[in-house]
């Protein structure tokens, strides 16, 4: 079972784990089968898993899939939390022993011991562990009476919840009751503990097999101390700060927990420890491959997941192989000679209403690990690879803080930042200790970065600045940039002038191997790392001109995720299958493609234009390709064409004439391909000039954008004035591009692959929302369902002459906007797009192999039209993680806010639909729902979903408005209240309030249309959106994905769908 | 910042800063790849003779806790009494320490024990260096301080005559006497004996214990060549003909072996880290030991009344050796651990069984 679309909590790292677990069966010639409806991911790819199915992973699909293919063994803990409660739940109501299925590994009796708080409690108590000790409450109340009982400050967590869904700390009777109301939405029971907030948090990772032979693969340290999640936390492997008899201690302690609980396999202890003791607590067990264990597999080279499934199926730690040095054995604990720190990435700036503090819940989106031999130069290159504009610890745009105490004590995504301006304004090691609770030897480490800059802002010009301290600040991780910007006078010379300067007195990095036995044998690994704390590189260099490049995607993100892992690792396939060596650069820890063995040289370094050069000079490649890793290396490709780097397939200049919104629109216009009306403005005069031609609403946003960052549709004078302070802000350099905002039009997103200018393949998949929602929220439909023949010949017409005009030879993808056969260009990316591999997969054809074949200077025949004559359709859906984002307006727009998909495929569009948003999470309602049904036209085109549910028998509440419609349209229903009616003397007490029936969950569906996007309407609805989300009640936000929701699980019902997997899929070449 | 440089007897020359005591030294180069422990790896008079390079990268992070010794005059915090390393050669030193236990930094105590250390050197490279080519002997020479080769192989030397207790020591009270025979002990070793409430008596690598009463016999860790220790080879030999229980570890296991006949060879470069597999021969039962040491027992020399315990699973050598008849036995890892990892500390359990 794998886990589903990517969300908060739960992401890329458990496509790492499913692959190698599935690599590992299939070297023993066994036959899988995966279920897991993540489109995206390397192990729902040909050749990984014998058979898929794109199914959710819910007990009702994986029985059946059970009940048709009649496994012999089952695994459960690798697909995260969701395949893990899936696995308990078959166990429970003994669908596994019915169908005589062996859960392989750890057993589920063991699951359910440290999964339940009170069990696993009761259980280290049988070994003397020190546990939290925690309250269970089933209610409010009982909540109320644990937390007098032990005293405030405490914890709160909801049961059986992952990434610590429901938690946070609470310090008095109102806090508690608030966050109780939230954790008894997901979880029936709630746990109420003593707070240790400032305590060391520690991991260990262990691994044991069924001879009770057991070690620990790695250990880390959380740098910011217990009260902040470990999926929050900046995190070092290994330890920094314990001392022998800490970290043996702790490591005694995990082994003797992990033989207790009977653990066959891989296990996550997590510890409390005292910073002025040894006294402990035992956090939490996680008897599953864990976000942990993907790092900690990263960070030693331990491929724990393959190690755990190969231990899974009976075999001896012994009788495995290190393969990494591939002579010595599995059974030894990796012995590093650098350290790595993970960083997480947020994206909460993407979220209109949410708070920036981070805590005890999961916000993060992605996370990036970082290699070095300092922790200097290790946090530096991290601070860098989050990419999010830092250059580092120091030498970042100015952070704007009220109060830094303040900011120190509550921490925020930013905290990092926050100590480094702590530091540069005079703040000592102890008092930021004092506010931050964080380790003072992390804060030491921090200072000496701060202090080298001092040091370097004497002088004038990098010729003056000693070599010695030249290399210090290299060996503590500065770059080039930061270095440049360290200088009293900055601007006197480029990075590239820097960066000659210092080759000339033969600074450089050297490369060194991740060996795990730290240089004690000799090891044949490819994984790879680049440091300035060495003076020889580990391997030698061919220099024949076989190596190719493959430049990651970095950190997931929204608007970047395991789709652009999904489209390096088919490249990689292709280019070694081609005879070339596949040589990838990235430094995502939740990634497949940073796995040991899908490359023929893992550089785990930055993505920064100074490292690719760097690599660029060790391996003398045949070129770089940058069209496969999403929009970090799409934006490296003219820097590096410019310094003498072969960039394969479309060129660095054709590249950017797409990227660069002015140059792409002169082109369309001069190949008479339509596009809305847009102007690149830099002042507001000029920008209310031209809205005047065109009229509101207008699309409004700088260029070089990836997922709508700082893109917004703007309905009237008010909001584009506020919006525009804020946009010019984000990119002084690039002024603002505004177009005239097209309503009720159909997006398409056409992606294909190109031989110079010459379409070899490609697919045309038309977006069940109006254009308005970004393409990265839409639920696509593949191939396209609604399109008018003529539309799809414009569409091909175009596109061709797109690619004919930029000379592609590549990946791309065009978006278009089509009304009543007119069709308009609205983007165009000269790469892989996300959507890559849910087409690839629906046409069981790699696009992403053809266009690998195409860079490397191949001539692949073109696909046949009728390879594209599907008798399916796939439809892929978008996770959202809302549920973690407190406060945030789960309301779809520009912007994109998803954070992972999914696609299900099947003979009936309406099953296809159902499949992929119950894939998401969305349940169908039993007797009721609500609905408010945003403006006129919206309600229109709700109506005949109104009709249906009322036809099949559902009780519709409706708000005002609506509630006047459907009555008028003879659809029986129920009026509620809006929160701004809520204290009307007239209607209180006569209506139910909306909000009131979302918390006593007297409905299973929220249909929420917001009828434009002024304050009034937001706020209103908001709080009805906001309560649903936190109810974990299913909503919808938009029309015409409601109705088709609403038309699928009125048409189909779940039970009687017959599960089919991919390859009974047939299509016609 | 007082430049240093890490002279090899091959040639290479790598550079760095030096720390600790400013001075020179010189010593047999050997690498550890323990990535904690190093107030008790610099105390352990194992590593006596010896210049130590730590493969972890970043050293000093926990400062170096007190000297303090217990009522018996065991060290609380070390291996023994002083440092034994001769010098200390590590990439990156943590001047700024944090621990609560820490009273003062890696560099102050290695000045004050008159320790040189040099940090800024690659010490993966270094380690390549000694795999490849072996131990050998080295300089630590600071920039005011010149000294070259040739310099003397400690393993020439009797180590262990050097580290050894001079007079017999007691420790503890109990009902049962082990003897300890001191080749090097570390105080760790003391501590799992008397914990376990065994009188112990201490007694120098050369004393002849053959007339003493005692209900079992320890030989302890210690430095260098086995091949320095005829007299407690010969002390052993005489032990041996009674039928009281003997146990060994490290030092004691090339000692036990030898007396039972069996031959001891140099390790190319030794094994020196807390991540090294030993397998129980036979069984289905494998333990991460922490080890250090250059010597090792020669598995086809043992005599037909011995048989091979414990194997290493990386390189196949000998981890340890038993009697098949007589309770007698020994390993080369180190289940006292300190520094390392516990999970073979049970194996003192089993010896104090058989008393």
């Amino acid at each position: 079972m794998g886990s589903g679309a990517l969300k908060i909590g739960q992401a890329g790292e458990f496509d790492y784990s499913g692959t190698q677990a599935l690599k590992a069966l299939r070297e023993e010639g066994i036959e899988t089968v995966l279920i897991n409806p993540n489109v995206a991911t390397v192990q729902t790819s040909e050749g990984v898993a014998d058979k898929i199915y794109f199914y959710p992973v819910t007990p009702l699909f994986v029985e059946k899939v059970i009940a048709k293919e009649r496994p012999e063994g089952i695994l459960l803990s690798f697909g995260g939390q969701t395949a893990l409660n899936c696995g308990v739940d078959l166990y429970r109501n003994g669908v596994l022993e019915k169908y005589g299925v062996t859960v392989l590994g750890t057993p589920v009796q063991a699951i359910m011991d440290t999964e339940d708080r009170e069990l696993f409690v009761q259980k280290l108590d049988e070994i003397n562990v020190k546990t939290i000790k925690s309250q269970p409450a089933g209610s409010l109340q009982e909540a109320l009476d644990a937390a007098h009982a032990l005293g405030y400050p405490l914890i709160v967590r909801a049961a059986y919840a992952l990434g610590g869904l429901g938690s946070g700390f609470v310090d008095n009777d109102e806090q508690l009751t608030e966050l109780c109301e939230k954790a008894f939405a997901f979880s029936n029971q709630v746990l109420v503990e003593k707070s240790l907030k400032g305590w060391k948090e520690i991991e260990y990772e262990v691994v044991r097999d069924r001879f009770d032979n057991c070690l620990t693969v790695c250990n880390m340290e959380n740098f910011d101390p217990l009260g902040i999640h470990t999926g929050e936390s900046i995190v070092v492997a290994p330890s920094q700060t314990l001392s022998n008899k800490d970290f043996h201690y702790l490591r005694e302690l995990s082994i003797k927990i992990v033989r207790h609980i009977g653990i066959v396999g891989e296990c996550n202890v997590q510890y409390a420890y005292d910073p002025d003791s040894m006294d402990y607590r035992v956090i939490e067990v996680n008897a599953r491959l864990s976000r942990s264990s993907a790092l900690a597999s990263k960070a030693t080279g331990y491929p724990l997941a393959f190690v755990a499934a190969k231990l899974g199926l009976g075999y001896g730690l012994f009788d495995l192989k290190n393969s990494v040095t591939k002579n010595t054995p599995a059974f030894f604990e990796p012995a590093l000679d650098y350290i790595v720190c993970k960083i997480p990435r947020w994206d909460l700036s993407k979220f209109n209403g949410v708070s920036h503090k981070i805590g005890s819940s999961m916000k993060s989106v992605g996370e990036v690990m970082s290699i070095g031999r300092t922790f200097e130069e290790a946090i530096q290159k991290g601070l860098r690879m989050i990419g999010q504009g830092a250059h580092g610890f120091i030498c970042n745009k100015e952070l704007k803080v009220a109060d830094i105490d303040e900011a120190l004590k509550e921490p925020t995504d930013n905290r990092i930042f926050v100590i480094s301006k702590a530091m540069l304004a005079g703040y000592t090691v102890d008092r930021i200790h004092e506010l931050t609770k964080i380790d003072k030897w992390f804060l030491y480490k921090l200072e000496n970065i701060v202090n080298t800059y001092h040091e370097l802002n004497e002088f004038d010009r990098i010729e003056d600045v000693p070599a010695e301290l030249l290399l210090k600040a290299k060996c503590q991780g500065f770059s080039d940039h930061q270095l440049q910007r360290s200088l009293m006078t900055p601007d006197n010379s480029s990075t590239d002038h820097i960066r000659e300067w210092r080759k000339s007195l033969g600074i450089v990095p050297y490369v060194k191997q991740i060996d795990t036995l730290a240089a004690e044998f000799p090891a044949q690994t490819n994984y790879l790392y680049l440091t300035y704390n060495a003076t020889k590189h580990d391997i030698d260099y061919e220099k024949d001109g076989k190596s190719t490049i493959v430049l990651g995607s970095g950190a997931y993100r929204i608007g970047s995720s395991v789709e652009f892992d999904w489209c390096s690792v088919s490249c990689l396939n292709t280019l070694r299958a081609e005879g070339y060596r596949g040589v990838l650069i990235n430094y995502n820890p939740e990634t497949v493609s940073t796995d040991y063995d899908m490359c023929d040289r893992l550089y785990f370094d930055e993505l920064t234009l100074e490292r690719v050069l760097d690599i660029c000079e060790l391996e003398t490649p045949h070129g770089v390709v940058v069209s496969v890793g999403g929009q970090i290396p799409n934006n490296l490709a003219l820097k590096l064409d410019s310094r003498g780097i072969n960039i394969l397939g479309t060129t660095a200049q054709n590249i950017d004439k797409a990227e660069d919104r002015h140059k792409f629109s002169s082109i369309v216009d001069q190949i008479g391909v339509s596009q809305p009306a847009w102007k690149e403005l830099t002042t507001l005069n000029d920008v209310h000039k031209f809205i005047s031609t065109v009229g509101y609403p207008v699309l409004v946003r700088p260029s070089y954008v990836l997922s709508g960052a700082a893109m917004n549709v703007c309905p009237d004078e008010s909001k584009l004035k506020q919006f525009l302070s804020q946009a010019a802000e984000v990119s002084k350099d690039h002024p603002v591009v505004v177009s005239k905002f097209m309503r009720r039009c159909k997006e398409i997103d056409f992606d294909a692959v190109a031989d110079h200018g010459k379409i070899l393949a490609y697919a045309i998949s038309e977006h069940i929302e109006y254009a308005g929602v970004h393409s990265g929220d839409a639920t696509l439909a593949f191939p396209a369902q609604k399109l008018y023949t003529r539309t799809v010949q414009l569409i091909r017409k175009d596109a061709q002459k797109i690619a004919k005009a930029l000379d592609i030879c590549g990946p791309f993808n065009i978006q278009f906007l089509s009304r009543n056969n007119e069709i308009k260009v609205i983007e165009c990316n000269l790469r892989a797009s996300r959507s890559f591999p849910f087409i690839s997969k629906v046409l069981r054809t790699n696009l992403i192999e053809l266009a690998t074949k195409v860079m490397l200077g191949q001539h692949p025949a073109q696909l046949p039209g009728s390879a594209f004559d599907l008798d399916y359709v796939g439809i892929k859906a978008s996770q959202f993680s809302f549920a973690r984002l407190e406060e945030a307006d789960p309301v779809l727009s520009v912007d994109m806010s998803s954070t992972g998909e999914v696609a299900c495929i099947s003979d009936s569009f309406d099953e296809a639909m159902l499949l992929s948003l119950m894939s998401v999470g969305n349940t169908i309602p039993r007797k009721s729902v609500l609905l408010s049904m945003g403006d006129a036209l919206q309600k229109a085109d709700l109506l005949t979903a109104c009709k249906k549910l009322a036809g099949t028998g559902y009780k519709l509440y409706a708000t005002g408005g609506s509630y006047k419609y459907l009555v008028e349209n003879h659809i029986p229903a129920v009026r509620v209240l809006w929160p701004s009616e809520e204290n009307d003397p007239m209607l209180k007490g006569v209506y139910k309030t909306a909000r009131e029936i979302v918390h006593q969950r007297e409905v299973g569906l929220v249909v929420n249309i917001p009828k434009d996007f002024s304050d009034a309407e937001l706020s209103n609805g908001y709080m009805v959106r906001r309560a649903a989300v936190d109810c974990n009640i299913p909503l919808f936000t938009n029309a015409r994905l409601a109705t088709n929701f609403i038309r699928a699980f009125c048409t189909v019902r779940p039970a009687d769908i017959e599960v089919k997997s991919w390859d009974e899929f047939n299509h016609n070449i | 910042m007082k430049k240093a440089v890490l002279k090899l007897s091959n040639g290479v020359c790598l550079s760095g800063y030096s720390f600790g005591y400013p001075h020179s030294c010189d010593g047999e180069v050997v690498f550890s790849t323990a990535m904690v422990g190093y107030p008790e790896s610099l105390t352990d008079p194992s590593y006596s003779g010896q210049i130590l390079c730590v493969t972890y990268p970043i050293i000093g992070n926990y400062g170096v806790p007190d000297e303090a010794v217990d009522e018996m005059g065991i060290s609380v915090n070390f291996e023994s009494e002083k440092i034994w390393v001769r010098g200390l050669v590590i990439s990156e030193y943590s001047e700024d320490y944090s621990h609560w236990d820490a009273v003062k930094s890696l560099g102050a105590w290695l000045d004050e024990q008159k320790i040189p250390g040099i940090y800024g050197v690659d010490t993966r490279y270094l380690t390549q260096l000694l795999r490849e080519n072996g131990s050998m002997t080295g300089i630590i020479e600071v920039e005011d301080e010149p000294r070259s080769f040739p310099v003397p192989d400690p393993n020439d030397e009797n180590q262990i005559a050097i580290v050894s207790c001079k007079e017999p020591i007691v420790y503890g009270d109990g009902d049962k006497t082990v003897v300890l025979v001191d080749c090097g002990v570390k105080h760790n070793i003391l501590r799992c004996f008397v914990q376990r409430g065994i009188r112990l008596v201490r007694v120098p690598w050369d004393y002849d214990f053959t007339e003493m009463e005692y209900d079992g016999l320890f030989i302890s860790n210690g430095p260098g060549n086995p091949e320095h220790c005829v007299a407690t080879v010969e002390h052993l030999r005489k032990a041996m003909q009674q039928d009281k229980p003997i146990f060994g570890i490290c030092m004691g296991n090339q000692l036990l072996a030898r007396a039972g006949g069996a031959t001891t060879y140099k390790l190319k470069y030794g094994h020196r880290s807390h991540n090294q597999p030993a397998r129980m021969v036979g069984s289905d039962r494998c333990f991460i030991t922490s080890q250090n040491h250059g010597f090792a027992v020669d598995n086809s020399s043992l005599g037909a009344d011995w048989e091979t315990w414990f194997t290493n699973m990386n390189d196949g050598s000998n981890e340890g050796i038993r009697h098949k008849s007589k309770p007698f036995c020994s390993v080369q890892f180190h289940p006292e651990a300190s520094s390392g990892p516990t999970d073979t500390e049970f194996l003192f359990d089993e010896f104090i069984s058989k008393l």
